[in-house]
């Protein structure tokens, strides 16, 4: 479907034409800020450092001023093709490299500023992969649920659910016992939306809006309720990074790549095993066909339903793998509400990656760099307040998906129930 | 499930004139026509079921309990009951048990019917507006620095404040509004975006030198003065564990200007039909992308004035972080319960209202110190059984009035 989408050469509508506009304003608004606040204002060299956990690389050394007006001629190239002619559906990537562009001025900027004037990019891009594993998790899940034209908002919730399992079972028992405990979680939960949108037909935003109410309560309550009474309940081993043999020690894409947690590989081995399925199997063209047009499907022989719960449980499954991450994964405890968010962020990855799970770890990896630029900028001392950073994932979540909504079509029966005659 | 509309084919309800379209919608809150009792079963049996489920998880989570299950099970029956028993009894008195218990009822309830009638007016329109939260803090806060910054009489002062929290709350609720007409971005994501947004930006203010209290390190804002703050109703009781204030007078007013609004007015007429079929409406020759901005900004509006109510009506009478608390997630809710009628809202804010106090009464107490946040869990439930009454028909086995939700929202595509 896509694939004909990308080939054929579509006629514009006028909407179209708008949304090129304000891509090509935004593209063109970047190139500004650039110029104005990073190359007027930067004095002196920055030094990204490029060694990281043992692994040696030299050191990048670049004046801060050049970098944001090479950047900034860049961007309003681009800014000024999207105007004028616009990318067609390239859109999506070029703004993406418009926004990497952006935040690289920004980088020479803060640290040619900060009093260190140096800054460990490897250790960098290294978190960045780490913070788009729930973000990539739960696109990934949004994707398998929509492909068969069920809306999951509730991957926050499933995120959420999966990490208290993971805690708790994890501190009872081991840490492998979390993660299943956490997939299982995501797997009833996802179970639950299904009856829900499936069965009774509930408008499938708010059977979302249901589960993430619910688990947002009762992991709040048993948190206080039960982990804070029973301490050695919510102290779970966490998975320590494995180093891949040989591939860890090429510089700065060993310690970025291979150098992680099991949550890390899995997410790389599932983006490949799910586009693999989506468009070379039997399942995945099922599943495609039941999203795009149920009927048809089911005139062919395809049991409408039973696609539906199998892809939204097995959504749910991945969802809860991505929620283990938070307990098993990182910090071994279960605070309230420690997802914050990152299941819409999720949502929005996909819209952005458009349906495809190579889009969405690609747009998770954006969300991802956002929320960990909002981690290490702290250390840079730019001035700017701590909490306008951790606006950042916000900010390009809302930017994304007011900009690309429209010009990626989600599956055609997306949101819709079927009704079987 | 009776009624089986796809979204596409729109529904020929639009045709009648407003007064058929008034009875037809005040017979869809009382119930589709059916009698009366049916119609108020299914909420009932709602919340019924969910407090009982809400029960069982209290009873379940509790570890000395789970213990005796293995000794000896009656003894476990007869401790869950008295631990369920005594939560639920704390939750009822701390919502209705004496003058103070109802004066707290009714001041939590103020905020959750505007913030409802919130989230009701979106529904309306089809739209999903989960940015009470964000909506409440920048009306709360712009509403807070006009109550400590002027010094103006009364008469002028506490109005200026409401429509200051009224006008923050309809500029952070008209963007995602004019996100979604103009670019299509679906308003569940940018308002929660907007939500987080919101906390951030409050954080920040709270530190800045304008409006943090003076001599504090915290983040906490300057006092409002007493000629912005919402009179208490009770004052002349001389009491003062009676808080109940203004607000729920301001919240009952809300309440009929949003019905006149959605059912007398012209504009109201127009908010339905988009709700109904965005296609149609603007075909009619209707303003929709203006139509889904003021929606919007009426929706946030509405919580900006909870927002407000939380600072003008509540002592300490000034912002702290997270003073929204969950009020956002709760409208949701209650909006569902009310059907997005004005009326229902207002009793379902009620009936939260009273969860809300009792269960804080429900935390409180030494006796039971339940977490506060099993409401949300009950509410949860309240809205999974609304929005399937068929779950509830299946449970109790009645024939209830079909009045699911049906297709409220909207996907991406459209």
């Amino acid at each position: 479907m896509t694939a004909a989408a990308a080939t054929t050469e579509v006629i514009l509508t006028p909407a179209q034409v708008r949304r090129a506009r304000i891509l090509g304003i935004v593209e063109l608004a970047l190139a500004a800020i650039v110029i104005v606040v990073f190359a007027i204002g930067s004095e002196g060299d920055g030094r990204f450092t490029l060694s990281q956990g043992g692994v040696d690389a030299p050191d990048l050394v670049f004046p801060a001023a050049t970098v944001s007006y090479i950047v900034a001629i860049l961007l309003a190239f681009l800014g000024a093709r999207q105007v004028t002619r616009g990318f067609g559906d390239k859109a999506n990537i070029v703004l993406g490299i418009a926004l990497l562009l952006f935040i690289v001025a920004f980088l020479a900027w803060a640290t040619a500023q900060s009093p260190t004037g140096q800054f460990n990019m490897t250790s960098m891009l290294k978190l960045t992969i780490e913070r788009s594993v729930p973000i990539a998790f739960g696109a990934l899940s949004g994707v398998l649920c929509e492909r068969v034209a069920v809306i999951n908002i509730a991957i926050e919730g499933m995120l959420l659910g999966g990490a208290f399992m993971a805690a708790l079972v994890g501190s009872a028992t081991n840490n492998v016992m979390g993660i299943v405990a956490g997939v299982a979680t995501g797997a009833v939960l996802a179970w639950v939306l299904a009856v829900l949108s499936i069965k009774y037909r509930v408008d499938q935003i708010i059977a979302g809006v249901v589960i993430n109410i619910f688990v947002l309560g009762l992991t709040s309550f048993l948190t206080v309720r039960l982990l804070a009474e029973n301490p050695h309940l919510n102290n779970a081993d966490v998975f320590r990074s494995w180093d891949i043999p040989l591939l860890s020690k090429i510089p700065v894409l060993g310690p970025v790549l291979f150098s992680h947690t099991l949550f890390v590989y899995g997410l790389f081995i599932l983006v490949a095993l799910t586009t693999w399925a989506l468009f070379k199997t039997k399942w995945g063209l099922r599943s495609r066909a039941v999203g795009e047009h149920p009927k048809a499907a089911d005139t062919l022989g395809v049991n409408v339903y039973r696609m539906r719960y199998l892809n939204v449980i097995l959504g749910g499954m991945i969802a809860g793998f991505g929620g283990a991450w938070f307990t098993v994964g990182l910090v071994g405890r279960f605070d309230e509400n420690m997802t914050n968010g990152r299941g819409f962020i999720g949502l929005a990855a996909m819209i952005f990656g458009r349906w495809h799970p190579v889009g969405a770890m690609a747009a998770a990896l954006v969300f991802g760099f956002a929320d960990a630029i909002a981690g290490k900028l702290g250390i840079l001392q730019t001035g700017i307040p701590s909490q306008f950073l951790l606006m950042l994932p916000a900010i390009a979540t809302i930017i994304v998906v007011a900009g690309l909504v429209g010009r990626s079509r989600p599956p055609a029966a997306d949101g819709q129930p079927y009704i079987k005659e | 499930m009776s009624d089986e509309v796809t979204p596409d084919e729109g529904e020929e309800r639009d045709q009648h004139t407003p007064a058929e379209e008034t009875a037809a919608l005040l017979k869809e809150v009382s119930g589709v026509g059916a009698d009366w009792r049916t119609a108020l079963l299914v909420p009932a049996l709602a919340v019924f079921t969910a407090l009982v489920i809400g029960g069982l998880i209290i009873a379940v989570s509790d570890v000395e309990l789970l213990r005796l299950w293995a000794d000896s099970p009656g003894t476990a029956i007869a401790e869950s009951w008295a631990v369920v028993s005594s939560a639920y009894g704390a939750l009822f008195r701390g919502a209705f048990g004496g003058a103070r218990a109802i004066s707290e009822t009714l001041l939590a309830s103020s905020p959750l019917i505007l913030a409802g009638l919130s989230v009701a007016v979106g529904f309306r329109a089809g739209l999903f507006n989960i940015g009470a939260q964000g909506q409440m803090l920048i009306g709360g806060m712009l509403a807070t620095v006009i109550g400590f910054a002027l010094e103006i009489p009364v008469f002028l002062h506490l109005p200026l404040a409401l429509i200051g929290a009224m006008v923050g709350g309809a500029f952070w609720g008209g963007i995602p509004g004019w996100l979604r007409a103009k670019t299509g971005a679906h308003e569940v994501i940018t308002t929660i975006m907007l939500n987080l947004i919101a906390v951030q930006f409050i954080d920040f203010l709270l530190t800045t030198e304008a409006i943090q209290r003076s001599g504090r390190d915290d983040p906490i804002s300057k006092t409002v003065q007493i000629s912005a703050r919402l009179p208490r109703l009770l004052g002349f009781l001389d009491r003062n564990d009676l808080r109940v204030h203004a607000g729920i007078i301001v919240a009952l007013l809300s309440a009929y200007g949003v019905y006149w609004i959605l059912f007398r007015s012209t504009i109201g007429f127009q908010f339905r039909a988009i709700g109904r079929n965005p296609d149609g409406a603007k075909y009619a020759g209707m303003n929709v992308v203006g139509l889904y901005i003021g929606v919007m900004a009426l929706a946030g509006a509405l919580s900006g004035l909870a927002g407000a109510n939380q600072i003008l009506g509540v002592p300490e009478y000034r912002a702290a972080p997270g003073f929204a608390g969950s009020i956002g997630f709760d409208a949701i809710a209650l909006a569902l319960l009310g059907r997005s009628h004005p009326v229902g809202v207002v009793f379902a804010g009620l009936l939260f209202g009273a969860l809300r106090a009792g269960g804080q009464q429900m935390q409180a107490a030494a006796s039971t110190s339940i977490p506060i946040d099993i409401i949300l869990v009950v509410q949860a439930l309240i809205i999974a059984f609304i929005a399937a009454p068929a779950l509830i028909r299946a449970i109790y086995r009645v024939k209830a009035a079909d009045a699911g939700t049906g297709q409220l929202t909207q996907g991406w595509g459209s």
